[in-house]
Parts: structure tokens; C-alpha cells; sequence
């Protein structure tokens, strides 16, 4: 061997996950970086939104029903016992608009939409394509990356309002109907402690966890280990990755938000 | 005329693991290029290095004034439209019908009218026989058609340098040769440089001007294709006819003892017949594919020969004596040479320290004593010795009466 052969690459523990997050990182502010770069791929956007949307929101709606149901039933039961009953309504708004509707959201981009687009972008990756396309001079970030991703945020977006009216109405039908609160406390307690920002934030994060989502499975439908079993495992990989992701942003997000904007007075 | 493409030192390695180290070679503008090696020796990742998709750790790769080892994004993706590439299996886009994959480059990098792509693409697809495919997906077609496809694709942009990875595995011999045809017209038509990467020994013979080899790690030899066609080293020889014998063993390298057993083994033979030849039992240097009548004449010819006369004294003497054999009795005239002679004279004293094929060979060869086997690299490429080598047209008639 004459080459010399130069250790370039640390070793230690967790080096590997540190290198991946890097990488993942990098393919987050190339993506930022390409979506303001002309021309814009209309088509694929349009396609890759259709697409998305019709794997999630039949899943996201019948996630949703139970979801504000098991919100009104768990606080219903609660808030009686101390006899603040008439909160019900607001409580249960709060934590689906907040927080279960965007994470409802991203769980069902990240599963659903997520998985697809990067089995779609590991086996084109395995037959080449992605090469082919750079050798033939064009960005597959700009081409494929950026598409997906913008697409998984806007309807996301979208998504996330879905997720808060059928949340919020299935919360009303089991507070009203089967834990006999009246539809006027309910109305009158949620617009006394909900307010605009509570919808902002709860816009913002599900634009953010579709980001996350699009990226990382981007990011390993881009790296899958080779063949088609590397495909299989790069999926599974980018669900379980964009569920630890989002949850720990949401954390930060929460807290942030709890420190920033002053809870609603009474 | 296609562009030189020039690799100094390159070395490449997946974390702690060498794929190949210290490969320099020149790739001569407009002439087909082959680069030999076992399975695994790191030919596609020579490939994909030279279109800029892997990242070598040492060494240059020059193309057109600019190393694409060390350029930045932008001017990598200029650079590439120079390129074009032919995937193992065409890597067309699953999604796009054959005539929008072939039409992709073009309304990606060009401001060109519907009608202009149209005539464009079904010219290139005329060119590889694909006319009345146009609407098919590529999953709808079979292998050779997808790699033909690909083919067209590659040819769109009128690239300066046409890189083929493996364009014969897959497909039957007869399609081969089609498609080995099909190169060969090519070239003459479009005059670029060509990279073909396989290890169809076949193809190695007929097609190229130039042939390399890739083995353990290294670039065993790069040269005029009748060095290698000729050469006597192990591995190469090996390689060429296609034998188990020798020092490449099934996995990658057989070990020292064996390979030397074999090696006595057939010495005390003087010869070999093995049953399991793949593509047959070859003997002396097969003539090179001449591209279809109608066609232009390949102008790598003409340009190849000048160049290869004036290093002829730097070749082992079977590959000079090849070449001088090959050659028209006008044309040995020409260049001042003899058949059966080789260049004059006093070739055979200069022979001794002045066999310069590119090449570093780490084996021990039994035939290292005789002068003419003496292949090591010289550390400087001289000039011309003016009046001991084979004359260029400038200097006719000097030397033969």
C-alpha cells in the first residue's frame, strides 16, 4: 500500500451519532438554503402535497376523534371531583390545540407521509437515480429535497387545523352529551383562558415538526447502507428518529412558549 | 475533440478501509479508455471519484484546468455538464417515460423550444436504436434498452467525456458486441472521451485505445492497449486470459506459496489448456473494432498513433513490436520504423532504463532479469532522443533508406 493512510475521522463513543446529527443538521440549512433558489419545482411540490394528503387525513381525523374524547373524559371525571366542572371545555381545548393537535400532526406526516418519501428516495438512492441526477448537473436537494419538504410543512399546516376542529368538536360531543356539561359552560370556559396565541403556537409547531419530519427522512432516504434491505432499515430509522425528535422540540417549545406568552387572566 | 482527463495520486478509503491508493493516469483526449480489474477492486468508485460523487482523500483529479477534488459545489455542477454517464442499469428516473428521461438534461440546462428537445432526443435515440420506444417507462423494457436509454440520456449535452460503468454486464454476447459497436460509432461520431469500467475481457480487447488495470489496491498498469494485450506480468496476463492460475485469487489475492506452486506448475507445462475459460482462449492481439461504414473515421486514430510512435521507446518490446506490426507498410515508413526490427537499432541498448509504461508492480516476476521485461517507472519523462527512436512525419526519411 502506498498510499498514506491519514486518520481523518475521530473515534470515540457516540462519535457516529454525533456525525449523523451533523449531517442531518447540514441537510437542513442546504434545504433552507435551496428553497429560495429559482426556479421553483411547482409540479413536484403540488404532487408531493396530494400525496401526503391523502395518506394522512383519513388517519389523522379518526386519531383525532379518540384523542379529544380521551382529553374531555380523562378532565371531565377530574374537574368534577373539586367541582370545577365548567372548566372542562377550556382545559380540554388548551392541551388539543396546543399539544395534541401538532404532535397528532407530525406523528401522522412522520409515519404515514415520512416513511413514504424516504422508501421513495432510498430506492431511487439504490438504483442510482439520486447520482444520476447530480452527474446530469442538477441538485437533488434542490430538485426532490426541497419539494417534499415544503410540501410536508404546508400541510402540515393545513393538517393541524384539521386535527383542532375535529379534536375540539369531538371534545364538545363526549363533554355534552355523555358527561352532561352544558354546551354554554364549555363555550364560555374555553374562550375565557384559550387566546390567539394558544393557535399560533400550535400553527408553528406543526410548520416546525413538518420540517423535521420531511428533513430526516430526507436525510436517511438520501444515506440508505446499501441495498434494498439498507432502504427497509433507513425507514424505519427516519420514523423512529422524527418521533424522538419531536418530541424533545416540543418540550422546547412548550417551555418557551409557557415562559414567553402570559397565560390568559380570568 | 473530448477533453484529458488527469488523476495524480489518488487515493480513496471508507473510514479505515483502502479502496485504492497512489492511481495517476491520463486519460488522452478523444481516445476509449478501459479500466480492467477483479470484482471489488474499487472500479465504480474510480468512476464515481471522477465525476465528483465520492471524495478522494489525497490526490487530484484535473479536468479542464480545474481539480473537482477541491472545487466548490457550484463549479462541480458546471464541470459536470461536460459529463456524461452511463449507470450499470441506466439509471433512468422510474417515474418519467424514456423521452422525458432523455429530454431531462435538456430542460433542466437549456432555454431550448419544445420542438428543439423533441428533434434532439429522437436524434439521440435514433443514434442508439431506440426510435418508437419513446413513450415506454423504464420498467416496461428490458436491460439493454434501459442501458441503450441511458446511453442517449448521457449523449444529450454533447458531453466532452462519456464514462460507461459496466456497460456489457447483464447482457448476452451477442448484445455485447452490438453494444461495443455502438460505442465504437460513437466515438467517431461525437470525438469525446470515453471511460469504459468492466471486466469483460471481451470487450477489453476489441474497443479501447488505452487499457488500465485496478488490482489490490493499486493501478497494477495504464497504457497503449497492446502493453497490456502483450504483457507478461502475472496478474495482468492473468486477468487478459481469463485463468485461474496466477496471483488473483478467488476472494482477492491468493497467498504467496500457492501462487508460486501454480506459477512452477505451469512453467514446467510450458503451456496450459483450461477447460473454464470465460469468454475463450486468446492468442496474440485481436484486432480493434472499426466503427460501421458511413460513419466518420475516428479522428483518435490518427492522433493516438502519433502519440504512442513518440513514446514507443518506452514500451516492453512485444507491445513496440505490436504496434510496429500493426501498422500499414506507408505508415511504418512514415514514422520510420521496421516490423520484426522495432525502432531502429540502437533501441536495444536505450531499452534498459527507459521502459516507461505507467506502472507499479509490487510482485516479484521470474522474468525480471531480462532487459526488455524492465518495467519500472522512470522518475522523468525525457524528451525525445532524437535519432534512437522511431521518427515523427517532421523527420522522414533520415533513417530508413
Amino acid at each position: 500500500m502506498t498510499a498514506p493512510t491519514k486518520k481523518t475521522e475521530l473515534d470515540f463513543p457516540g462519535a457516529g451519532a454525533l456525525r449523523e446529527a451533523g449531517k442531518m443538521f447540514a441537510l437542513g440549512l442546504d434545504t433552507t438554503r435551496a428553497m429560495f433558489k429559482r426556479p421553483f419545482q411547482v409540479r413536484e411540490f403540488i404532487e408531493q402535497c396530494w400525496f401526503i394528503a391523502s395518506v394522512t387525513i383519513l388517519p389523522t381525523a379518526l386519531v383525532s376523534i379518540p384523542f379529544g374524547a380521551i382529553i374531555a373524559l380523562q378532565l371531565g371525571s377530574l374537574t368534577r371531583q373539586f367541582g370545577a366542572q365548567s372548566f372542562t371545555g377550556a382545559a380540554s381545548v388548551l392541551a388539543i390545540i396546543q399539544q395534541a393537535s401538532p404532535i397528532v400532526t407530525a406523528l401522522l406526516i412522520a409515519g404515514a407521509g415520512g416513511s413514504a418519501m424516504c422508501a421513495d428516495l432510498g430506492s431511487r438512492k439504490i438504483r442510482d437515480e439520486i447520482d444520476a441526477m447530480e452527474v446530469l448537473g442538477v441538485s437533488p436537494i434542490h430538485r426532490l429535497v426541497v419539494p417534499r419538504v415544503l410540501a410536508a410543512m404546508f400541510i402540515g399546516l393545513l393538517l393541524n387545523g384539521v386535527v383542532s376542529v375535529v379534536g375540539v368538536a369531538g371534545g364538545y360531543f363526549f363533554n355534552v352529551i355523555l358527561q352532561d356539561g352544558t354546551p354554554g359552560a364549555y363555550m364560555s370556559s374555553f374562550s375565557a383562558l384559550a387566546q390567539l396565541p394558544d393557535l399560533w403556537i400550535s400553527e408553528l409547531k406543526a410548520v416546525i415538526f413538518g420540517f423535521l419530519a420531511g428533513i430526516v427522512a430526507a436525510h436517511r432516504g438520501l444515506n440508505p447502507s446499501g441495498g434494498p434491505k439498507g432502504v427497509g432499515d433507513a425507514v424505519n430509522q427516519a420514523v423512529v428518529i422524527t418521533f424522538l425528535l419531536l418530541f424533545f422540540v416540543n418540550f422546547v417549545l412548550t417551555t418557551l412558549y409557557l415562559q414567553l406568552v402570559p397565560p390568559k387572566g380570568m | 475533440m473530448g477533453v484529458a482527463v488527469e488523476v495524480e495520486s489518488l487515493s480513496k478509503s471508507f473510514g479505515s478501509q483502502n479502496i485504492w491508493g497512489d492511481v495517476s493516469l491520463t486519460l488522452p483526449p478523444g481516445e476509449i479508455s478501459v479500466l480492467l480489474g477483479p470484482s471489488g477492486t474499487g472500479k465504480s468508485v474510480f468512476l464515481k471519484s471522477l465525476v465528483g460523487l465520492l471524495k478522494p482523500e489525497h490526490g487530484r483529479i484535473v479536468i479542464q484546468g480545474t481539480d473537482i477534488c477541491r472545487c466548490s459545489e457550484r463549479k462541480l455542477y458546471e464541470i459536470r455538464k461536460n459529463f456524461g454517464v452511463l449507470f450499470q442499469d441506466g439509471a433512468l428516473f422510474g417515474s418519467m417515460n424514456l423521452f422525458d428521461n432523455i429530454a431531462f438534461p435538456l430542460r433542466e440546462h437549456t432555454r431550448k423550444g419544445e420542438a428543439e428537445v423533441r428533434r434532439i432526443v429522437l436524434e439521440k435515440m435514433e443514434m442508439v436504436g431506440l426510435i418508437g420506444a419513446e413513450k415506454k417507462l423504464p420498467g416496461e423494457i428490458s436491460g439493454g434498452m434501459r442501458k441503450r436509454a441511458g446511453l442517449a440520456r448521457a449523449l444529450v449535452l454533447d458531453p466532452e467525456i462519456l464514462l460507461f460503468d459496466e456497460p456489457d454486464s447483464g447482457l448476452d454476447p451477442v448484445r455485447v458486441a452490438y453494444q461495443n459497436q455502438l460505442i465504437v460509432d460513437l466515438n467517431a461520431q461525437i470525438d469525446a472521451t470515453f471511460l469504459i469500467v468492466t471486466h469483460d475481457i471481451g470487450t477489453a480487447r476489441s474497443v479501447p485505445d488505452n487499457i488500465g488495470m485496478l488490482f489490490l489496491r493499486q493501478l497494477v498498469m495504464f497504457g497503449p492497449r497492446e502493453v497490456l494485450l502483450t504483457s507478461t506480468e502475472p496478474v495482468v496476463e492473468q486477468f487478459i486470459n481469463g485463468r485461474r492460475i496466477g496471483p488473483i485469487g478467488m476472494s482477492e489475492e491468493k497467498d504467496a506459496a500457492t501462487a508460486a506452486a501454480e506459477m512452477a506448475e505451469l512453467q514446467s507445462r510450458g503451456s496450459f489448456n483450461e477447460a473454464a475459460v470465460k469468454g475463450g482462449h486468446f492468442d496474440g492481439i485481436p484486432p480493434q473494432i472499426e466503427p460501421t461504414s458511413g460513419l466518420p473515421v475516428r479522428k483518435a486514430v490518427q492522433r493516438r498513433k502519433d502519440r504512442v510512435m513518440q513514446m514507443l521507446h518506452t514500451l516492453p518490446r512485444p507491445a513496440q513490436e505490436a504496434i510496429v506490426s500493426s501498422l500499414t507498410r506507408e505508415e511504418q515508413a512514415r514514422y520510420g520504423v521496421f516490423a520484426h526490427v522495432g525502432a531502429g537499432a540502437p533501441m536495444a541498448q536505450h531499452a534498459q532504463g527507459q521502459q516507461t509504461v505507467q506502472t507499479s508492480t509490487p510482485y516479484a516476476r521470474p522474468q525480471d532479469a531480462a532487459p526488455t521485461q524492465n518495467l519500472r517507472p522512470s522518475p522523468t519523462r525525457r524528451d525525445l532522443p532524437q535519432g534512437d527512436v522511431a521518427n515523427l512525419p517532421q523527420d522522414r526519411g533520415q533513417h530508413h533508406q
